[in-house]
């Protein structure tokens, strides 16, 4: 009972019932507009009849007077037929025809009539019958009506009558079932889609809503409700990976840091040996606060929650002006720092690229120099079609091809790299900065060194369009 | 040194009773209120100089706080503490009058560097066009820097730096203020680039004279003074 309230209250079923209610008022205008001209054919023919046998009965009236009628009507109504015949005197006394009753005052009338009648040799009162007739006056008083029996036509309506609730019935009865098996069809794929839904948010975040293959309004709904599924899964799978790395990569510092201070405890003696202790706390810890930032950005970068805080910039003036910040670090390092940068535009957060570009520059005055290379690094911005490419290249070691799409991974440190400063999440971040503006980034080989390069879509703004420059 | 005010609006109360003891050993008077609206109703009767609104806070939240005692017209300058740290976080703090911003977790070192900061920037009235430390000049209108009469010539930024500096004589500048100041930079470099410039600047300055006035602050920043 309860299922049959489900499926009545269903969208299908309501759609069903809908077309259904237009079908049978569809049908039942076709139905009636053709009774309709069928009965006006059949009272044409029943006028034209009784109009010519009214002809034929004038003319023996003129030959042989009431006699001579009297005569014809009742030779006439011997025939079987429709063909109705009264004729009576100015009381009411009929004096020939083959009708037995009319109502009374019905001779009394003029013209074309609709009447009841009982025909003169039904001896049992039954039903009686209906007439289309029409009744003239006689000279003398006499009263004559010509008639025909309405039964075929009333026969007729009732065959088309019948045939209407017949029709409707049946569309009913077959509209019902099919209601029935469409709608259990739908709440069957839709409750398969609400319990795939109850397991997914149990906790099965790879499961996914069953798709029929039908390519119907549900299964896209379903495939849509999927990809948004991955997306979700994916973002989960992420904020897993940084809590195990944070869990996994955070603790060796800490222990450090605890290390630090326990040793200070037991063996330190003196105010110096205590502040060199703390200061080297501090450091640490300062190290874990700049590693956290890092994993709290990338995470926020992944998670595509910034975009709102992005605007219009220039990055050939970030480039230009973190290349002015890091000259002096990359003299120092014994390191030569070219920029070239030309102005192009991207729609971003200044503080997000212009901490990806330090960075990387920060990278390469670390890793960019081998003993006997000219140790250059060159940073440039510039426009390439619809994009902005950003570049830092060094004249180090580089990285081995194999190894490319694995130092974007969080943590990440190449053996070679394990025993400097540094939180492996540099490149990460980068290139997770990188898609969160829908861009990418690609390492490459400088031939020698590392060439990394970033590829952002460049910013058109629409006012500039309009004055022609771009 | 001049003896500051602080209100401190920090609802958890280790965090408070640290930087209460801090300020104080700092040569400060600290008082602290632990929910959005005692810290309001002190902030609006006290003389503070310079008001520590932590954001997350009971009754009343940081930026509210803010935002009510401008609407009333009072202009004590006030420094944000939150752990929310990201520059869209920033923004909305400064938006909402706050003057400066700093996310946890801090060393205690930058936050006072910064207060005093703020609180002598409402002591000195119209901007300076002449600063003086020492025998050292820097003239903002013509952008001509001396030291004991002997011109010295500075790249732009070098100038900026040193103007920064200078504008806080006497105080505690740390190399993020230097970022945000002289680069309009809020981000984290990871090495010592801040450090390079100030060398560089320090060998033009002082390099030959008997009385360093550039000085590195152990674990806090830089501070000129003669």
């Amino acid at each position: 009972m309860n299922r049959l309230r489900t499926l009545l209250s269903t969208t299908a079923f309501k759609i069903i019932a809908a077309y259904l209610f237009i079908f049978v008022l569809f049908a039942g205008v076709v139905i009636g507009s053709l009774g309709f001209a069928t009965q006006r054919l059949f009272t044409d023919q029943i006028t034209e009849t009784v109009e010519a046998e009214v002809r034929g009965l004038a003319e023996q009236y003129a030959i042989g007077g009431i006699r001579r009628l009297v005569n014809v009507i009742d030779e006439r109504a011997r025939r079987p037929g429709a063909s109705l015949y009264m004729v009576a005197t100015f009381s009411g006394e009929v004096v020939g025809g083959n009708i037995g009753d009319l109502p009374p005052g019905t001779l009394g009338l003029q013209g074309w009539i609709e009447t009841d009648y009982r025909r003169a040799d039904e001896t049992s009162p039954t039903k009686p019958h209906r007439a289309l007739a029409q009744v003239y006056g006689l000279p003398g008083g006499f009263r004559l009506l010509v008639g025909r029996d309405l039964e075929e036509r009333d026969r007729m309506r009732e065959i088309f009558g019948r045939g209407f609730r017949l029709s409707l019935l049946f569309a009913l009865v077959l509209g019902l079932i099919g209601a029935y098996f469409v709608t259990r069809r739908v709440l069957k794929r839709i409750d398969a889609m609400t319990e795939s839904s109850q397991r997914i948010m149990a906790g099965d975040l790879s499961g996914r809503l069953p798709v029929a293959g039908t390519r119907d309004e549900l299964d896209r709904l379903a495939g849509s409700l999927n990809v948004m599924l991955a997306r979700i899964e994916t973002l989960m799978t992420g904020m897993k990976e940084v809590s195990d790395n944070i869990a996994h990569d955070l603790k060796t510092p800490l222990t450090r840091l605890r290390n630090r201070a326990e040793e200070a405890l037991r063996t330190a003696s003196g105010d110096d040996a205590f502040k060199a202790a703390l200061g080297g706390i501090i450091d640490e810890s300062d190290g874990l606060i700049r590693t956290f930032n890092a994993l709290l950005m990338i995470a926020r970068a992944e998670a595509g929650n910034q975009r709102e805080g992005m605007a219009p910039l220039d990055l050939g003036e970030v480039v230009s002006g973190l290349g002015e910040l890091y000259e002096p670090s990359a003299e120092e390092a014994g390191m030569s720092l070219s920029v070239s940068a030309e102005p192009v535009r991207i729609l971003g957060s200044r503080e997000l690229i212009g901490q990806v570009v330090s960075n990387l520059v920060d990278n390469a005055i670390k890793y960019g120099r081998t003993e006997g290379s000219d140790a250059r690094i060159e940073l440039s911005a510039r426009a390439e079609d619809g994009f902005a490419i950003l570049t830092v290249a060094d004249r180090g070691p580089g990285i081995a091809e194999a190894d490319h799409a694995r130092v974007l991974e969080r943590f990440v440190r190449l053996e070679t790299s394990r025993s400097r400063p540094g939180s492996g999440l540099g490149l990460s971040l980068a290139a997770a900065v990188a898609r969160l503006h829908g861009g990418s980034l690609t390492l490459a080989d400088n031939g020698p060194g590392l060439k990394v390069v970033l590829r952002l879509p460049r910013w058109v703004d629409e006012a500039s369009h309009a004055h022609g420059k771009v | 040194m001049r003896v500051m005010r602080i209100l401190i609006v920090e609802d958890d109360r280790d965090a408070a009773s640290y930087l209460v003891k801090a300020f104080r050993e700092a040569g400060h008077v600290a008082d602290h209120a632990a929910d959005g609206e005692t810290g309001l109703a002190l902030a609006e009767d006290g003389p503070y100089d310079v008001l520590v609104i932590d954001r997350m806070l009971p009754k009343r939240d940081g930026l509210s706080l803010i935002g009510e005692l401008r609407r009333k017209g009072r202009e004590t300058p006030v420094l944000i503490l939150s752990a929310l740290g990201q520059v869209d976080d920033r923004v909305k703090g400064l938006r909402a009058g706050g003057d400066d911003y700093l996310p946890k977790p801090y060393s205690f070192s930058e936050l006072l560097a910064r207060v005093e900061v703020l609180s002598r920037r409402r002591a000195t009235g119209a901007p300076d066009t002449l600063y003086r430390v020492g025998d050292l000049e820097l003239d903002r209108l013509t952008h001509r820097v001396a030291r004991a009469g002997e011109e010295i010539l500075l790249q732009p930024r070098e100038f900026r730096l040193l103007e920064y500096l200078m504008k806080n004589a006497g105080q505690v500048v740390t190399r993020t203020m230097l970022l945000e100041h002289v680069w309009d930079y809020h981000f984290d470099p990871q090495t010592n680039v801040i450090d390079v410039h100030v060398s560089r600047l320090r060998s033009k300055i002082d390099k030959g004279f008997d009385r360093p006035l550039i000085h590195t602050i152990r674990g806090a920043g830089y501070s000129v003074r003669a």
